[in-house]
């Protein structure tokens, strides 16, 4: 069974652990590297595709500022269309009420699409603790669930792996054949995987977009089993973050292009399924379809002029593979089930700012996020602001060798500098002391914090035997 | 060379005043050679970056509160690192958002704060400065300059103006070299990773010369290469341009 809870705190040791790893290094940055090329190529066909990345960030917007209007609309939409909602305010209440379906429907198995939203609330270890078997059909999803691992990346759950690793994990848990031939290893995932789906008293989903106009639930994939979870059981729940809302049919034309070209690099996925209501007379599908919207913090982030920005995302991973941080510290080092620049951003709001205070620091701000980003989050800037809310909110530790806290040396700094005569002194003290330290213009190591961090993989040039102040003074006023 | 006298304020950047005064120096030589009337204010300190950076925001509006006041006269306002130009266009209305008269001096400033390459190119119209160096160098877009102001092609219009350059192209040219302010000592071992992959790149593209245009970049840079030992050497864009070898 997998991890439970936030560990962002662990961000530090994961991040280093995973850097020391050649394997994981490799794996990280192949396929990191072969969506954006795939991404690149994909947007090069759209003609005027910066205009759609305009409009989808717009749509956002406009669900962003009435959200409640369009959670009403769409929830008498579903149930207009014989569909029942639930209202999740925490991950527990959905767990509960999931598990509650169920129980009712007297299924014993569930059999689970690849759903994000279901990692958050933990899902998997609700059920099973109420004797309900979840079954991911996911590829990615079913190789976590056998590993007992969260994802490492939002379109990718199991980017981490090779499929070396698959292959031995396969063959240790499954008892099947030790091959890493990819279509080997899906035969085999077919195989364990196929019945369960006939077998199944009900199937589980997320949703990529809730179309309030007409209750509608659209689900993006490439591998077939989200349209077998969500019509094969005889109930059908969706799991569905309400900030998965759209205003319109007709925007999914802007989303449709949007999310698989930012993703992964395709026009369309395989699969496309477009779920309005429970089969009607005469036709396929589940007897019922219930939809569970799940707040789990959204509403807080809403309430933030300047945060619910981020509650745009619509989970493309295009952010991930961008970020020259995520691709050295992966995934997992986030502590949570979203991770890269869009995690560091959702994790401190939806479970804490305490337990994930170091995640907005975990970024060079080099904004390679933003300019892949489907619907134009400014994840830097976002970034900045929460680190002034980690900053006003939590106490920091002490930094390991520092004299004295974060906030203390910043006061002091901003004290020196609004002072030139104290700034200046400052250099000349700085000179003074540099020569205990430096040899040839170098400094190798100083035991104090902020410099010991830094000297630790590299060295600190010393500081110039004048400042630009005195060869300024020196060159400049004499003349 | 424009027939209009421009003058302009230099700002120096703290990193630069303390670490590399050669680099203001250079950039100093290169104005005037084009004519420019160069003053320097010596209140100034720093920009405010690194408070902002960490989140300390009302530190760091203290600071920039100084630079908002300090160039009220300057025709132009001109630092040798996109980092710091970033801070006073992008973060100083967003600093000063909810303060009216302040933000409306941190407006005007924005309109005449330039940085250094961007300022050649776009306000002097310049292209050859004069310069020449024959060697092979790889200029590295720094995130700031690259993302936040959109400076891409100003500094290599500048370089390939050169004398007997060799300007070669890294790959992945617009990938980040781990700096990234409080990033650097915050999460040192991951900055370190990135600095070596931005330096593997140099060396792969036949660099010997890594030039840049913000002196954290460099600093970062430097101090790997000088760590490890690599055949590699960095400059700022600024002391390049003032060379006549």
């Amino acid at each position: 069974m997998s991890e439970t809870g936030v560990q962002s705190g662990e961000i530090h040791e994961r991040g280093n652990a995973a850097l020391a790893d050649a394997h994981l290094q490799e794996a990280y940055k192949s396929s990191t590297l072969r969506l954006l090329n795939h991404r690149r190529e994909a947007i090069k066909e759209v003609p005027g595709f910066e205009r759609l990345r305009e409009r989808g960030r717009e749509l956002k917007r406009e669900i962003m500022e009435h959200l409640d209007y369009y959670l009403g609309q769409f929830a008498d939409n579903v149930e207009k269309n014989g569909g029942r909602v639930h209202w999740a305010r925490t991950g527990e209440e959905a767990c509960s009420i999931i598990l509650d379906l169920a129980r009712r429907a007297g299924a014993s198995e569930v059999v689970k699409a690849k759903s994000m939203v279901s990692e958050e609330v933990e899902l998997n270890h609700a059920l099973e603790a109420g004797g309900v078997r979840p079954v991911e059909t996911d590829l990615g999803e079913f190789i976590l669930q056998l590993a007992g691992e969260r994802p490492s990346h939002i379109v990718a759950p199991a980017i981490h792996k090779t499929r070396h690793d698959v292959a031995d994990l396969f063959a240790a848990q499954l008892k099947s054949e030790h091959t890493s031939e990819p279509e080997r290893l899906n035969q085999i995932a077919r195989g364990a995987l196929r019945g369960m789906f006939q077998k199944a008293g009900m199937g589980l989903s997320g949703a990529n977009f809730a179309v309030a106009e007409t209750g509608t639930i659209v689900l993006v994939e490439n591998e077939g089993n989200i349209r077998f979870c969500t019509t094969a059981p005889r109930v059908h729940v969706a799991l569905v973050g309400i900030e998965k809302l759209i205003p319109r049919f007709t925007d999914l034309g802007v989303f449709l292009r949007l999310l698989p070209r930012s993703g992964t690099g395709q026009k369309l996925t395989s699969y496309t399924s477009i779920l309005t209501g429970p089969r009607r007379a005469g036709e396929d599908g589940p007897d019922e379809m219930h939809v569970v919207l799940l707040d789990n913090g959204r509403i807080n982030t809403l309430a933030s002029e300047k945060m619910r920005e981020a509650l745009s995302c619509i989970r493309c991973g295009a952010c991930l593979n961008a970020c020259p941080v995520y691709r050295k510290i992966g995934g997992h080092a986030y502590g949570w089930v979203y991770s890269g620049p869009i995690g560091a951003l959702i994790t401190p709001q939806l479970t804490g700012l305490a337990g994930a205070r170091e995640l907005p620091f975990a970024s060079s701000l080099c904004g390679a996020c933003r300019d892949v980003c489907p619907v134009k989050i400014n994840i830097p800037d976002l970034l900045l602001h929460l680190r002034s809310e980690v900053q006003e909110q939590t106490p920091a530790p002490k930094p390991k060798g520092a004299l004295v806290e974060e906030r203390t040396a910043m006061r002091l700094w901003a004290w020196a500098m609004t002072r030139p005569f104290i700034y200046k002194l400052g250099g000349g003290l700085a000179r003074w002391g540099q020569t205990l330290y430096a040899h040839k213009g170098w400094i190798q190591k100083v035991p104090a914090y902020p410099v010991s961090r830094w000297t630790e993989d590299r060295d600190l040039p010393a500081l110039a035997p004048e400042s630009f102040h005195t060869w300024w003074r020196k060159h400049e006023t004499k003349k | 060379m424009s027939p209009r006298k421009f003058s302009a304020a230099f700002f120096i950047t703290c990193l630069g005043d303390q670490f590399f005064p050669q680099v203001g120096a250079s950039a100093v030589t290169v104005l005037r050679r084009l004519g420019v009337e160069v003053t320097f204010n010596p209140a100034q300190t720093c920009c405010g970056q690194p408070a902002f950076n960490t989140g300390f925001r009302d530190e760091a509006r203290e600071v920039a509160a100084r630079v908002l006041d300090m160039y009220q006269e300057a025709e132009y306002v001109i630092a040798p690192s996109g980092s710091c130009t970033t801070m006073v266009r992008v973060f100083y209305p967003e600093l000063f958002a909810d303060d009216p008269a302040r933000l409306k001096k941190a407006l005007e400033l924005k309109r005449k704060f330039f940085e250094f390459s961007e300022f050649l190119v776009k306000v002097l119209k310049v292209e050859d400065v004069g310069a020449s160096f024959p060697r092979r160098v790889a200029y590295h877009d720094s995130c700031h300059l690259l993302r936040e102001l959109g400076i891409e092609q100003e500094p290599r219009t500048l370089l390939r103006a050169v004398r007997g350059i060799q300007l070669v192209e890294m790959k992945d040219n617009q990938l980040c070299c781990g700096f990234g302010g409080t990033f650097s000592v915050k999460f040192p071992e991951v900055s370190v990773a990135m600095g070596r992959d931005k330096l593997r790149a140099a060396s792969d593209a036949g660099a010997e010369i890594l030039v840049a245009n913000d002196s954290g970049c460099l600093m970062h840079l430097a101090g790997v290469i000088h760590r490890q030992g690599l055949p590699l050497e960095t400059m700022h864009l600024a002391e390049l341009l003032s060379k006549k070898e």
